[in-house]
């Protein structure tokens, strides 16, 4: 062929036209596996588009509502989270936490700059796999303590250090699934801290060793309760799976807080199958848990922290109108200590990437030092200036939702509410409920297209 | 003796009483009476006392356990001394699943049989059970010691790291990447110190020792099978 489309006699040919179901990502992906023999692991959270936050719309004042002033009036932005049970719920300056990212996944320095980060912006940070590290409960004042299946570093000094409790039931990114930490990031230290043989492969359960189901998980509550006093609030962290049960068993078994993580969530390294196939999306699992609350008489007795995909003051106004009291940022709290920056584009070139793709994180190879435990590539990253941006980047966020519940004339972000939305396509108002742009529609339950 | 009745006293008094008996403490013996299966007994003391459950016990008595000895006069329910990190547990009767589960420390002493999923994903805690176990346990065992005078049930030390299985009688399977292993004089040393301090009448000779064949501590497709 001379001429593309054209045979060596000149006669028009059709064009090559890839096909819309074998991909090149998924030939690609198909060699790979037939080279390797190993499935795709990585970190991040699913890639593929799925209604999002990006489908709502605020609607703003109108001669009906009228708004309040920017700069003037005030609106807002703190939340109180544990207030069921907790002689000493947590306070929060304002409803954006730090989600639990584990020591192992994450640079010592890196778990660090969060807690500094937070900690200016009055927010709390959370544990992770892998234990309390002194740099964590040095720089965050307000520190959640995850109680996870693998209970690596588990013990009850740090469990009284705590200012909350996190007992991890699941995870949006991979509900049903566990952890895996690949060798080359097991340092002395991190092995230390799992008791674990340096430079294995770390499997993280993916299911509690000591309680399968609700009855039992009351049980764990009430020893946790038990071992730290009755003092700091416990929350039940699960996946946007079945939000509705979920959310009605955690009440059950006595949970202060239900954290609920979509399956955009980020997860530190998990199989990709398991990451862009398990779960359903954050936009689609608010609702079903804010009923639940609604329908036990409990929303806003049991706070609801949503995560998954939060990336802007836009995303936190959506999250908290659809009646979560909180958000929590994983992604997006890393990207903002520097990861993927494309300052680093040439290094993730060499990994045979680039900056915003970037997510073998389990591989410890992060040109960012954030992702890492090899001292060099850690060296490179200030845990002072990290925790700045952050801040800011709190900061931002939290004037950008205070922006939006003013237009909606709302003095605390709390009184947002769905009334004050419609959605851009039918997917996201039916997942949402709240009604199609122009209209008073909710495929699936009311009103007239 | 501090006798502490849970008839007529409610489980956070009884737990708070215990727990804030510390290092220093003159109160160093108690008994709880009428403990009617109640959970959380006992869990997360923190001090050098020795505490004596007149009865059985429901759910994590002596969880987190710290220094303290805990002796159950009757049986125990799921997750008796879970995530133990030093401190003795010592049960007359049997105990349910999950005994010793994640515990990193201490001695856990089950004179009767132990349940399913005995020592799951132990770090470091040593466990003595003077019947059998049940099956799956020591699933994911990562660190300390597993004593079995009686056999063991199906599955044993599916998936372990570096924790050590000595039984004496029958191990009706052992479990994925978990072999037999040679019984070196240093093996025999610690069994025989485990046995003397658990009051266990066997001869370290007459067990075999089980351990992680480690074929799966990094991954191989050709091993796909077995994960
Ligand atoms: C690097 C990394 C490590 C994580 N480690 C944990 C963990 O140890 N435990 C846990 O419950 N969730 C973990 N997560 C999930 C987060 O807690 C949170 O659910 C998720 O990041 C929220 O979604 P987002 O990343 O879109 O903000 C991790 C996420 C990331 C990105």
């Amino acid at each position: 062929m001379n001429e593309l489309n054209k045979n060596n006699d000149g006669i028009p040919q059709t064009a090559p036209i890839k096909s819309a179901t074998f991909t090149d990502p998924i030939n690609a992906e198909i060699r790979r596996a037939a080279a390797t023999g190993i499935y795709d692991i990585r970190g991040g959270g699913a890639k593929r588009k799925v209604p999002h936050f990006d489908d709502l719309l605020f609607l703003g004042a109108s001669i009906s509502r009228y708004p309040l002033e920017g700069y003037r009036e005030k609106c807002e932005t703190k939340v109180t989270l544990g207030t069921r049970f907790a002689k000493k719920p947590i306070e929060l300056d304002i409803p954006i936490t730090i989600a639990g990212m584990s020591f192992g996944a994450l640079s010592g320095p890196a778990k660090e700059a969060l807690g500094r980060g937070a900690d200016a912006a009055g927010t709390s940070t959370t544990t992770g796999d892998g234990g309390m590290t002194p740099e964590e409960r040095g720089h965050s004042s307000k520190l959640v303590y995850q109680y996870l299946p693998s209970r690596y570093g588990m013990n009850p000094d740090d469990l009284r250090k705590a200012d909350a409790i996190e007992v991890v039931v699941g995870q949006g990114a991979k509900p049903g699934g566990g952890g895996m930490l690949l060798g080359q990031k097991i340092s002395d230290r991190v092995a230390e801290m799992r008791n674990l043989p340096k430079g294995i492969d770390q499997r993280s359960a993916c299911r509690h060793p000591d309680w399968t189901g609700p009855d039992d998980l009351e049980i764990k509550i009430l020893e946790l309760r038990e071992i730290t006093n009755w003092q700091v609030p416990i929350y039940i962290k699960i996946a946007g799976a079945r939000p509705y049960f979920d959310t009605t068993l955690a009440v059950k078994a006595g949970a202060d807080v239900v954290v609920l993580d979509g399956m955009q969530g980020g997860t530190a390294a998990t199989q990709d199958v398991f990451i862009e196939n398990v779960g359903i999306p954050t936009l689609a699992s608010i609702r079903p848990a804010v009923q639940a609350l609604q329908d036990m008489g409990m929303h806003r007795e049991v706070q609801l922290v949503v995560s998954g995909g939060i990336r802007t003051g836009a995303d936190v106004a959506k999250a908290l109108a659809l009646g979560a009291d909180a958000v929590a940022i994983g992604t997006a709290a890393l990207v903002a200590l520097g990861d993927n920056d494309p300052r680093w584009e040439a290094e993730y070139n060499a990994l045979g990437t680039t900056a915003g793709a970037y997510d073998d994180w389990h591989e410890g190879k992060d040109p960012a030092g954030i992702t890492t435990q090899d001292p060099d590539l850690m060296a490179r990253f200030d845990p002072i200036a990290g925790g700045r941006r952050l801040s800011n980047y709190l900061k931002v966020m939290t004037l950008e939702a205070q922006t939006i519940a003013r237009a909606c004339g709302k003095n605390h972000l709390h009184n947002l509410e769905p009334e004050d939305m419609c959605a851009l396509t039918m997917e996201a108002s039916a997942m949402s409920g709240v009604p199609l742009a122009g209209t008073n529609w909710i495929p699936g339950r009311t009103g007239d297209y | 003796m501090q006798t502490l009745d849970m008839a007529s006293t409610e489980l956070r008094e009884v737990n708070s009483t215990l727990q804030s008996q510390k290092a220093d403490t003159n109160q160093r013996t108690w008994e709880i009476i009428n403990p009617k299966g109640s959970h959380a007994i006992a869990c997360g003391l923190d001090g050098p006392i020795e505490v004596t459950v007149r009865g059985s016990t429901g759910y994590y008595c002596a969880g987190m356990n710290k220094e303290a000895t805990v002796n159950i006069d009757g049986s125990a329910g799921p997750g008796v001394a879970e995530n133990m990190m030093s401190g003795k547990v010592i049960i007359e009767g049997d105990a349910s699943q999950y005994a010793g589960a994640t515990g990193h420390g201490g001695l856990l002493v089950i004179k009767g049989n132990a349940s399913s999923r005995c020592g799951i994903s132990m770090k470091g805690i040593d466990i003595v059970v003077h019947g059998n176990i049940g099956h799956m346990s020591a699933f994911m065992a990562q660190s300390g010691n597993l004593v079995v005078l009686g056999d063991a049930g199906d599955a044993l030390g599916d998936s372990c790291y570096e924790a050590r299985f000595f039984v004496r009688g029958k191990v009706k399977s052992l479990g994925a990447d978990c072999e037999e292993k040679e019984m070196r004089p240093e093996h025999i040393e610690i069994l025989k110190d485990l046995l003397e301090r658990s009051g266990a009448d066997a001869k370290p000779e007459e067990f075999t020792r089980y351990g992680s064949a480690r074929t799966l501590y990094n991954f191989d497709v050709d091993n796909a099978s077995a994960y």
